[in-house]
């Protein structure tokens, strides 16, 4: 382990700019934090996290997948692809540096999507270690520990020192790079910051969520439940739960009319829209039940039974805090586990 | 050098049209070497695409043993197949595959007696694998189709069917069509009840694709005849984007139809949702 007095925490992000980009959470004028791309002066936001999850860094709301010249019969492609420059994501919680590997399950699978396989190679993740985890905080139901986060190098902040750990082969690289700023330490000021957070995360009101159920129900049992009706009831439709979510990955792909050829890219898409399954015969998810039933039995359920029992969920809280209807994964695992 | 990224797809060029039925057309397809551009298993599918108007799933109708192009017979029915139905030839469209898992055809199939039960444009995914067999013929037993549409004109690659595969021997096929008709002297008819009547023997593979108002009847009149689900295959249709698993829209549970199908043997569907 090793250790940075705070004081100098501007010139370790200024250290790590000069070699490549570093994106770091700030808050914006309407005290919301989001990504920016540090410059001198930009300072470290406090908040417990970003509005939008950290996903923006390897799977983009859009991506150019290439670029089509038409003239008359005859179609030409044209592959734009570069390489991603190195870039370093640095105070990513714990949730979001969970959700990265989620998403490796998808788009490493073969055959690989070259376009998040080159942003992750390049892509070096240091996270933070919450110290005030809040009441919609929720990824210890997922056996995620909020004050030892995954990714490549775990920071723990306190009042006078900023502790930075490797995790992965890469992370030792970004260390060594950066190594005459730091000093080898003990843990034991990480020791102590871990054993307080601990119990504040033991006392959080989701705490004890169990997710049981899903795992000892069949899937045609929880597809069949009579629970997704009233659940569903009220939804919107409106997506916002799959925008913010760090792990939704449904992605559509359109063609744009430059003027001078046509740009094929891929957007972010949500199973929430009602297009979204709709052919020219029919759509096999007509009404919201079907597409509210649709996310929730993704992350619970077929995500789970086609990656080793693995939830599709990080319980970031940020569908609890931006569904306008209050509804979200919690009462839905917590209207099962109750029958 | 990045890697190959499947979702950028190749030139094809549009060769031949054949106009099948009033909406469907047979379409002829090759690289712009003037080669085919992949191999594919019988079942398997391709991602087609006109830039600036949409891409879409589509089975290959052709037989991999057809050394010398692929062949996707389209039914006009939406935005892009309203556009491929317009084409002239010459007409370079974008292609990308194969995709799928396609029909077992080297292992369950083989040495088997078959049963090809179509309806509509649903003999489109049939006609690859019903021509793979009939090249292939010392592996396969005998071959039975039944293939039924709305009236003689819609039955699709009619002429292929009477000037091959009626011809072939070990080969008998069925044809009927929904209503009385001028000129037609064959079997009239829905399909569940046409192969309810041909009682097939019990210990044929049965390879099913159609609207599902007809497999839905065609399974229940097999089961009643004594067929089991593990004995019945189809191949399924859901909207795709990606082909590979990823976009997240095809799925039947925790199956992806472009990845995990289009193929499914019926026991297997039955333990997914009914959703599709």
């Amino acid at each position: 382990m090793f250790r940075l007095p705070a004081d100098k925490l501007n010139e370790f992000f200024a250290a790590i700019a000069s070699a490549q980009s570093l994106y770091i959470p700030v808050d914006g004028d309407d005290g919301r934090a989001s990504y920016k791309k540090w410059t001198e002066g930009t300072a470290l936001s406090k908040a417990l996290n970003t509005v939008r999850s950290a996903k923006d860094f390897f799977f983009p709301q859009t991506t150019d997948i290439c670029d089509f010249n038409m003239n008359g019969k005859n179609i030409e492609i044209i592959d734009n692809r570069t390489e991603s420059e190195d870039f370093v994501i640095f105070g990513v919680r714990a949730c979001d540096a969970r959700s990265f590997t989620i998403l490796d399950k998808v788009f490493l699978a073969e055959p690989i999507d070259t376009y998040y396989a080159t942003r992750r190679e390049h892509g070096t993740v240091i996270t933070m270690a919450c110290t005030e985890p809040e009441e919609n905080c929720f990824c210890g139901v997922f056996g995620i520990d909020a004050a030892a986060p995954e990714g490549d190098a775990a920071c723990w902040m306190t009042e006078d020192s900023l502790y930075i750990k490797a995790n992965t082969e890469k992370g030792e690289k970004f260390i060594e790079s950066i190594k005459s700023m730091l000093e080898e330490c003990d843990s034991s000021a990480v020791d102590a910051q871990k054993a307080k957070t601990k119990e504040i995360l033991e006392k959080l009101p989701f705490a004890n969520v169990s997710t049981d159920y899903f795992r000892k129900n069949t899937l045609l049992d929880i597809f069949g439940s009579e629970h997704w009706k009233k659940l569903s009831e009220s939804c919107l439709g409106c997506g916002t739960c799959t925008f913010v979510c760090p792990t939704c990955q449904c992605y559509d792909i359109k063609d744009y009319d430059t003027g001078h050829g046509i740009k094929r890219y891929r957007t972010w898409d949500s199973c929430m829209y009602s297009d979204f399954t709709r052919m020219a015969h029919g759509n096999s998810r007509n009404s919201q039940v079907e597409r509210f039933r649709q996310r929730f039995m993704h992350k619970l359920v077929y995500f789970p039974d086609n990656n080793n029992g693995e939830f599709g969920c990080v319980g970031c809280g940020r569908c609890l805090s931006r569904c306008p209807i209050s509804m979200n994964i919690i009462k839905v695992i917590k209207t099962f586990g109750e029958e | 050098m990045m890697l190959n990224e499947t979702l950028i797809p190749k030139i094809g060029v549009v060769t031949d049209i054949r106009q099948d039925t009033p909406d469907v057309k047979t379409f002829r397809v090759v690289g712009t070497d003037g080669n085919k551009l992949f191999e594919h298993i019988p079942g398997q599918c391709a991602m087609l695409s006109v830039p600036g108007v949409g891409e879409g799933m589509f089975s290959i109708t052709s037989s991999p043993t057809n050394r010398e192009y692929m062949e996707f017979s389209i039914k006009k029915c939406g935005c892009l197949t309203t556009w491929l139905h317009m084409m002239d030839v010459g007409q370079q469209i974008t292609v990308r595959g194969p995709y799928g898992n396609g029909f077992p055809v080297e292992s369950t199939f083989k040495g088997k007696d078959l049963l090809f039960v179509a309806g509509g444009i649903g003999l489109a995914p049939l006609r690859s694998v019903i021509n793979y067999v009939r090249d292939n013929r010392a592996n396969y037993g005998k071959v039975q189709i039944v293939y039924g549409s709305r009236s003689m004109d819609d039955l699709v690659d009619y002429k292929e069917i009477i000037d091959e595969w009626m011809k072939d021997d070990g080969i008998e096929v069925n044809l009927t069509i929904d209503r009385e008709q001028e000129g037609w002297d064959g079997h009239v008819g829905f399909v569940p009840n046409y192969v309810k009547e041909l009682n097939p023997d019990l210990s044929k593979t049965v390879v099913m694709c159609g609207p599902p108002i007809m497999i839905k009847f065609t399974l229940a009149g097999l089961k009643e005849l004594g067929f089991n689900e593990t004995q019945v295959f189809t191949t399924m249709e859901l909207r795709m984007k990606c082909a590979v698993g990823k976009c997240g829209r095809c799925n039947i549970g925790n199956k992806y139809v472009c990845k995990d199908g289009p193929v499914f043997r019926f026991d297997q569907l039955d333990e997914l949702p009914n959703e599709y």
